[in-house]
């Protein structure tokens, strides 16, 4: 092994890899909101099921549109059956066929909501899945109008249920930013520290350093989950 | 009308590309199952230091994006000196990487066994191995293999990005096609029926067996 290793030019450069650091956690946050109100939408449109009162038909009834259930269905299978990364390059480089040119940020961001909302459409639907219908009948015997009934017995069981494999999404949200460097994107930090390996020919040092980054953020987000869960959670 | 540049020899290069694909998902999914399998056991029946120590080294591989580790794996052998392709990188990384998830998937599975059912095999005379064999076994492959279906299938997504360290798989093939062609839409699609094809059938079945098995639950 001949080579030395330079740790000190990576050190130097921690305040511009932090500055990208923030980069990486606001795309990750902003993908997180888009994602998750796309879900609920996605989740809406593939199977929503109305609570109605109607004597005898039962309480719950399905209600779809064709359309609306293709359009959710097909994006749910595509986000959850091709590599986030091949979503991203069909946004950066699959949609200028069409005359829309994309800028690598907004691509990213735009690429990686896209798979959250898939997967968290489904696990919504897993979530909704889990709680007992006989409870929203129950809910709506006690004299609780529908909406009520929703908001005082379904939603707080549903976030229970979801907040884990939410907080799983957030982690691999930003795991995924990291594939921004491969469209080009210079600011976050996967791409920050490859503008300094391009440079010095530092790889490992420099990317050592991303890597413990990106290992603290990780963790920081997964235990301040773990502390809100423990609160909300109690009961 | 409708007209392309796509040949027939780049349908056949894209198609080498997906081979690829499958190759390094066959060895990544092979390796990381036996890591993870011993791993996901030890974690689940060893002494609490071994647990929290295997716990926080597998962690890393989870807390970490895949393309950083294959940089680093990747320039960690050009430093050591190491002369192996980076085909064999690409399925070494995935294989520490799948092993991480695996290894959660059995220990999950093996403490879903219930603990009663546990002493009673034990006070029916079965030794701790005979145990495990017998009965941990069977319960937590059928509580795993849903998960495991899954992670599989990531995996063969997560195969996309050894294309940094120069790998040819199926989304690099593709966009060695667009650089020729300059039809990215035509290309990408393809790319991504190519996937779908290849992904969607083995989710299928995923979702089929765990249904199927939770009737017997």
């Amino acid at each position: 092994m001949n080579y030395t290793f330079h740790w000190r030019q990576a050190f130097q450069a921690l305040p511009d890899m932090l500055g990208g650091a923030l980069v990486t956690i606001e795309i990750a946050v902003l993908s997180m909101v888009i994602g998750v109100a796309c879900a609920v939408a996605l989740a809406l449109a593939r199977n929503l099921k109305v609570p109605t009162n109607a004597a005898g038909r039962g309480i719950v009834r399905q209600w779809s549109y064709p359309l609306a259930r293709g359009f959710a269905t097909a994006w749910i299978e595509t986000a959850r059956n091709t590599p986030a990364l091949f979503q991203i390059y069909m946004i950066y480089f699959g949609l200028g066929s069409l005359g829309i040119f994309v800028d690598s940020f907004p691509a990213l961001l735009a690429g990686i909501s896209f798979n959250n909302a898939g997967y968290l459409a489904e696990t919504l639907r897993g979530g909704l899945r889990a709680i007992p219908p006989t409870q929203m009948r129950a809910a709506r015997s006690l004299g609780m109008s529908a909406p009520q009934a929703f908001r005082l017995i379904v939603l707080p069981q549903l976030f229970r249920t979801v907040f884990h494999p939410m907080t799983n999404q957030m982690v691999w949200a930003i795991l995924m930013t990291s594939l921004g460097v491969v469209v080009g994107l210079n600011s976050d930090l996967t791409g920050v520290t490859n503008g300094y390996n391009v440079r010095t020919f530092r790889t490992f040092e420099f990317f050592v350093m991303a890597a413990v980054i990106y290992y603290l953020i990780t963790k920081v987000v997964t235990l301040s989950a773990r502390l809100v869960a423990s609160r909300l959670f109690r009961y | 009308m409708f007209e392309t540049d796509f040949a027939r020899t780049d349908l056949m290069f894209m198609l080498q590309g997906a081979g690829m694909t499958l190759m390094l998902t066959f060895w990544a999914v092979l390796g990381g199952t036996l890591m993870g399998f011993v791993f996901g056991v030890l974690r689940a029946v060893a002494p609490w230091w071994i647990n929290a120590t295997l716990g926080v080294v597998l962690d890393v591989f989870r807390s970490i994006p895949l393309l950083i580790q294959f940089i680093l794996a990747n320039s960690f052998k050009s430093i050591v000196g190491f002369d192996v392709s980076a085909f064999a990188v690409g399925c070494v990384v995935l294989a520490l990487y799948t092993s991480a998830y695996c290894a959660e998937i059995v220990r999950a599975g093996v403490l879903a066994v219930p603990t009663t059912t546990r002493r009673a095999a034990r006070s029916l005379g079965l030794t701790w191995w005979q145990d495990l064999r017998w009965i941990v076994y069977p319960i937590a492959l059928r509580v795993s293999l849903p998960s495991w279906t899954g992670l599989t299938l990531g995996v063969m997504k997560d195969t996309a990005l050894v294309l940094w360290i120069g790998v040819v798989e199926l989304l690099r093939a593709s966009q060695v096609i667009v650089t020729r062609i300059q039809e990215p839409l035509v290309v990408l699609s393809l790319c991504g029926l190519i996937y779908f094809l290849m992904s969607f059938p083995i989710s299928r079945l995923g979702a089929y067996l765990e249904t199927k098995w939770r009737e017997y639950d």
